[in-house]
């Protein structure tokens, strides 16, 4: 089962290392992981996504809870999160389809960040499945180049 | 007032209470050992090689309970620590390792003698500090003592530049720590104690399994009051050996895959099993779903991460062994004396006794002839890996806590002879042995030369099979007797070499001279003694458990 973790950490050197480190050593894979600071610039926030059973996920919260920088670790469920994840997405674009690929960002409610002659770049913000879905779709214009957040999250307001 | 890092450094160690440091010098720590050599409040022990100096930092932890501290120079120098640090770290042990580093605008540039030992430890210590600016460097150190020392101890790194080492600050010393991501948490829960209590009430074949945590706590009075009051027989891992008597008559001895047969057997016979700073560790559980399998399980510890990792706890209580125990104690009364569970689990002592074949001169037979000559006296033994050191937990009987110093987690051969070295600094007054094996002393003979110039009376026992025996055992019984590179028929002359370095040294190859050989190393007391048993070759550890299986299913001969 896949789980998106929020680990509050000490915004210090050396934080992420300690933090990754532990997942590869303890043999969980992580899908994405995304970091910044918070609203308290001591402090950063990092959103992992991995994979495992409830089992893997207790003692994999228990074992970042022992690295000394951890201040906070919580399983963010669907049900209680809001989920979002930002990817850049330059397509190969040419007169003849440029109006077809503006339908779709249009559609997605994606935005077209940058145009060149023979590329377009499209800002896509939202849940993973979505982010998916545009991809899919441009990919038959051929995409040149992508790149993903990984998703960050908050719980939802009131389901503290 | 005014100091340079490297003073300051040592100003903190002071207020911190360190009386002796183990370390060895070089290019990027000059500075420190400038300062060294004016201010000598605190005693700095020259050893050989920097792996000995984390091993008898270790052995003086273990010995005395305080923060061993170890000081080695930048690259190979701190390189050299990290099996020190892994050991320390698998075996809960409070220390701190100092590191030089090449200066800050060195970093990063694969400068002389630089390498990453923040990086490196990261797997193996507690937590690290890279000190990057002499400012940092007091509340830096105080924190590391506080987190080594601390909730579950362990070894911690700081890693000092040497500009941090001359750089001057005006020096403060923090009074208090406030880390506020690291608040360990030390008092049991009431309501899980209760139910512990309940369950202790209702058990009719209790078993206590007794580890290291119950050492590092302080805690054997309590284990002890505990296993009085409930009557209930107590089994000890090779960590928790001391926690409680080994010559009460509840003690099982140690439990596991060189256990005592009785210990397994009532381990996999018991319906509730307290475990008390223990771990369920593979050589103690050996098939795990097959570990104690009618048993309700009370587990006690100080890391919240042991409860759950290896084995699912009914009862887990997450604090301080001794606090939890001392709160236990109130609740439980004494109505259920288990009478047929004790009168069973002495049965099965009388028929499965630790023994061997009394022929020749046997290894079991020199630990036994040492526990006669010493068991009224304070004594320390310390061991390297391998039978030596599963025969020491055999045949000698360890009633107090700290009088037994063993690497179980990592399993270091090398171990014991720097370790026997701190911990003789530590406890100037206790005999130490050190029983040691044919390969294990030679990994870190370098030194009995720190040893011999701090005149350490440290005794070391050589149990000379001329074999790596444990991994000769296994060839034997699993690999069909291909004795593959474990024949150490070419080993130096013990003796000899002993000698060189400046210790007495004998060889012994006669049972009849047994006794008086350790008697003779006893009357030695200006310098270290080896004695070098010519064992028989080829005789095994039992019982033996072979990996993978149920501990009850265990080879007795």
């Amino acid at each position: 089962m896949r789980h998106t973790i929020s680990v509050i950490v000490e915004n210090k050197p050396g934080v992420l290392s300690r933090v990754s480190g532990l997942f590869a050593r303890r043999g969980f894979n992580i899908e994405s992981l995304a970091v910044g600071v918070t609203e308290d610039p001591n402090i950063s926030r990092m959103t992992i996504v991995a994979e495992g059973d409830e089992r893997d996920l207790e003692q994999i919260t228990k074992q970042l809870y022992k690295l000394i920088d951890t201040i906070k670790v919580f399983d963010l469920p669907k049900e209680i999160a809001v989920e979002r994840e930002l990817a850049l997405i330059k397509v190969a674009a040419n007169e003849k389809n440029r109006a077809e690929i503006t339908q779709i960002v249009d559609i997605f409610r994606a935005r077209i960040i940058d145009v060149a002659e023979d590329s377009m770049t499209i800002e896509m913000t939202g849940e993973e499945g979505k982010v998916e879905g545009i991809e899919k779709l441009l990919r038959k214009f051929g995409i040149k180049e992508m790149v993903r957040t990984g998703k960050i999250a908050l719980q939802r307001g009131g389901a503290e | 007032m005014e100091l340079t890092g490297a003073q300051a450094l040592l100003e903190c160690l002071h207020k911190e209470g360190v009386e002796i440091i183990f370390g060895y010098p070089g290019g990027v720590v000059l500075p420190l050992y400038d300062a060294m050599y004016v201010d000598k409040r605190i005693k700095h022990i020259l050893v050989r090689h920097e792996q000995g100096a984390a091993h008898a930092a270790d052995g003086y932890a273990r010995a005395t309970g305080k923060v061993g501290v170890c000081l080695a120079t930048s690259g190979p120098g701190a390189t050299n620590l990290t099996t020190g640090i892994a050991n320390a770290h698998m075996d809960s042990i409070p220390m701190i390792a100092i590191t030089g580093q090449v200066a800050t605008p060195l970093l990063g540039r694969d400068s002389f003698q630089e390498a990453d030992i923040t990086g490196i430890t990261l797997p193996i210590s507690k937590h690290s500090f890279l000190v990057k600016r002499t400012e940092d460097l007091p509340r830096m150190v105080k924190e590391a003592f506080y987190i080594a020392r601390s909730g579950r101890p362990g070894p911690v790194v700081i890693d000092i530049p040497k500009d941090v080492f001359t750089g001057k600050i005006k020096f403060s010393y923090p009074e208090k720590v406030d880390i506020p991501s690291y608040k360990p948490n030390l008092m049991g829960h009431p309501k899980q104690i209760a139910l512990a209590a309940k369950a202790i009430a209702a058990a009719r074949k209790p078993v206590m399994y007794v580890g290291g945590g119950a050492i590092s706590a302080n805690a054997a009075a309590e284990v002890k009051q505990l296993a009085e009051k409930c009557n209930i027989p107590v089994t000890m891992t090779l960590m928790g050996l001391g926690a409680f008597p080994g010559t009460h008559e509840l003690s099982l001895g140690m439990l596991g895959m060189h256990g005592a047969a009785y210990a397994n057997y009532a381990v996999t016979d018991s319906d509730l099993l307290i475990a008390v700073g223990a771990r369920f560790d593979d050589r103690v559980t050996g098939h795990i779903a097959k570990f104690a399998p009618n048993a309700k399980i009370i587990h006690i510890d100080v890391d919240p991460a042991e409860i759950g990792k290896n084995v699912r706890a009914d009862i887990p209580i997450v604090g301080d062994v001794k606090n939890v125990l001392k709160a236990l104690i109130e609740k439980v009364g004494p109505k259920e004396k288990h009478a047929d569970w004790v009168a069973q689990i002495n049965e099965w002592k009388k028929k499965y006794p630790l023994s061997y074949k009394k022929e020749g001169l046997k290894p079991q037979f020199v630990i036994e002839q040492f526990y006669e000559l010493t068991k009224d006296k304070e004594v320390i033994i310390v061991t390297e890996v391998g039978q030596n050191q599963m025969w020491s937990t055999q045949f000698y009987k360890y009633d107090q806590p700290r009088s037994w110093i063993s690497s179980g987690g990592l399993g270091t051969m090398g171990f014991g002879l720097p370790a026997a070295n701190g911990a003789q600094f530590g406890r100037p007054d206790a005999i130490v042995a050190d029983f040691a094996g044919d390969g294990s002393i030679q990994m870190n003979i370098q030194e009995l030369t720190t040893a011999v110039n701090n005149k350490l009376p440290i005794k070391i026992y050589v149990l000379d099979n001329c074999f790596l025996g444990m991994v000769r055992q296994w060839q034997e019984l699993i690999y069909e007797r291909h004795y593959s590179h474990t024949n150490l028929c070419n080993n130096p002359d013990l003796v000899k070499i002993a000698e060189a370095y400046g210790a007495a040294a004998k060889r012994v190859e006669k049972v009849e001279d047994v006794k008086a050989a350790l008697e003779w190393s006893l009357t030695i007391t200006d310098r270290p003694v080896l004695i070098d048993f010519m064992v028989a070759k080829e005789e095994n550890v039992f019982p033996f458990v072979p990996p993978g299986q149920p501990i009850n299913e265990m080879l007795l001969d």
